[in-house]
């Protein structure tokens, strides 16, 4: 398929809720794998890594997981296009900067996406909706173990897999979940939720991963280390502090509602009224009041329906994806213009916020049906 | 007495270690001392002598500043430039370099995950051939030396598979 009929498919990881949907966005894994004794693609020189891309493309492409798919060097895919796929966490930034020799495989559900000639030789990632890295670890692992059969990958018994950073030696796996937790933002108490990860060896970073800025309350949590430990063991590790920053999310949440139920009914209301309003906005201003607004669904101040139509939003109000709809060259400001258009219209039918039968603001009782 | 590798010679060189409180002998004639280079065999243990590893030895000594990988030409100025490597082969060039790193880096030192199917049998050749250097050690120190040329030999052809698998240790 070319990239249109592509892009135009669904996201099956956005539009599904997974388990516990409500906080975790999606589950991750990527592997990176080199084949032996090539040039890592930083070093080598660009006829070695077409080489390399002739050799790996053909086999990914021939997997039966990739039975419909999307595939291209990179030089063939158009700037905006390469934008829209890095909104779609579907190649790195890193990746969309590459351009002959480089190359990528997506399949039609965009739940599997190998990039070739990344920093490594190859980066295979898959995605689902929700809390389950282990179904999307074994996914990842058995396109692994396919690729295994006909490429000969670099390995060391002592060291593993053999990364170009040293950061990725050993598993070459990195998994993270993307979480949403507004209210540990709104509550002040995300630095201290960070730290206490950072301790126990995982990263939690923005919504495009290395420094990045947490746009829409949005954070990446992931394993920073790759040797010493078995895959399925980091896994359930990372499963458990993640199940912990849910608990966390919704106890600041609880505990919001009980004793600052008026902020947050402030918050939820303010970014419905702006966001059915506005007639230009940022994609900055817009994640973050997509973020309240789908904090408010959960809490069941908006209709349960409206989480499909913001998390849409969410990936549809990223710049790329405003300028490809727009299917011309945007400035700025006509972006942000057709970007308050394209809310406006989504969210036409949702009715506003209902605070009623809700405890009401700035008390401590809560029994309230 | 004859020598103890060629068995046809006079041997007129007689080696004699203690290790871990047992003496080890290895009786030698001129040629094949020679020919094993044996004229300063104080850090050379007599087990690895007969595996002619005396020159690996040498190997494993940390790199020079200026090494070069010899697949792809990185250098570790280069790494320090970069922070990424040159190729897989890169991995064993600068491995004395890389050991601190990855210690400060990572929970462990060794690779505790997925092992790829091909790796697993080159992986189970390696971990014979450590049994038998192991049993070789045993055998020279009891001085039961022909049962020590034939682990050697068994070895040596098992390392020649390995070779062939190339992968590396």
């Amino acid at each position: 398929m070319n990239i249109e009929q592509l892009l135009s498919n669904p996201t099956e990881w956005i539009f599904n809720e997974g388990p516990n949907g409500k906080i975790v966005l999606s589950s991750r894994v990527r592997l990176a794998r080199n084949l032996r004794e090539r040039p890592f693609p930083g070093w080598a020189k660009k006829t070695e890594r077409q080489k390399v891309l002739e050799v790996i493309q053909p086999v990914v492409e021939s997997l039966p997981e990739m039975k419909e798919h999307f595939a291209s060097s990179m030089d063939n895919i158009a700037a905006i296009d390469k934008q829209v796929l890095v909104e779609r966490h579907l190649i790195s930034r890193e990746h969309a900067a590459k351009n002959v020799g480089s190359g990528v495989v997506i399949n039609e559900k965009e739940t599997i996406s190998v990039m070739i000639n990344e920093e490594d030789h190859l980066r295979m990632q898959a995605v689902k909706s929700g809390l389950q890295l282990k179904n999307v670890f074994k996914c990842i692992d058995k396109v692994d173990s396919e690729l295994e059969e006909q490429l000969d990958f670099a390995f060391s018994p002592r060291l593993g897999f053999l990364t170009a950073c040293p950061t990725n030696v050993g598993t070459g796996m990195r998994a993270s979940a993307m979480v949403h937790l507004p209210a540990l933002v709104l509550s002040d108490q995300i630095n201290q939720v960070i730290q206490a990860v950072n301790k126990l060896g995982l990263a939690v970073r923005g919504l495009y991963g290395e420094g990045t800025e947490a746009l829409g309350n949005v954070f990446q949590v992931s394993n920073q280390t790759t040797l010493g430990e078995k895959e399925l063991d980091l896994v359930e590790r990372l499963n458990k502090v993640i199940l912990q920053i849910i608990e966390h999310e919704e106890n600041a949440r609880m505990t919001l509602l009980e004793k600052k139920a008026s902020v947050v009914y402030d918050q939820v209301g303010r970014a419905y009224g702006v966001l059915t309003n506005a007639h230009t906005i940022t994609s900055k201003e817009a994640l973050n009041l997509l973020s309240m607004l789908r904090m408010g669904v959960d809490l069941e101040l908006l209709p349960a329906t409206t989480r499909g139509v913001v998390d849409e939003l969410m990936v549809q109000a990223q710049p790329a994806h405003v300028q490809k709809a727009a299917a011309k060259k945007l400035t700025a400001e006509e972006r942000d213009t057709l970007r308050a258009e394209l809310i406006r219209n989504r969210l036409a039918n949702v009715a506003k916020p209902t605070m009623e039968g809700r405890p009401p603001a700035e008390t401590d009782e809560t029994e309230t049906a | 007495m004859l020598c103890y590798l060629c068995k046809q010679k006079e041997a007129t060189v007689h080696l004699a270690q203690i290790a871990e409180g047992q003496m080890q002998k290895i009786d030698l004639c001129e040629d094949c001392a020679k020919e094993k280079g044996v004229s300063d065999v104080t850090s050379v243990s007599l087990a690895s002598l007969l595996m002619g590893l005396a020159g690996n030895l040498e190997a494993t000594k940390p790199e020079p500043a200026g090494t070069q990988c010899p697949v792809c030409g990185f250098t570790q100025g280069d790494f320090k430039k970069t922070g990424r490597l040159g190729c897989s082969v890169c991995w064993e060039t600068f491995d004395a370099a890389l050991q601190p790193l990855l210690k400060a880096m990572h929970k462990g030192e060794r690779h505790g995950g997925k092992i790829p199917s091909k790796a697993a049998d080159a992986i189970a050749l390696h971990q014979r051939v450590k049994e038998l250097a192991e049993e070789l050690e045993r055998a020279v120190r009891s001085e039961k030396y022909e049962d020590a040329a034939q682990i050697r030999d068994q070895i040596r052809e098992l390392e020649s598979k390995l070779k062939a698998a190339r992968v590396a240790g």
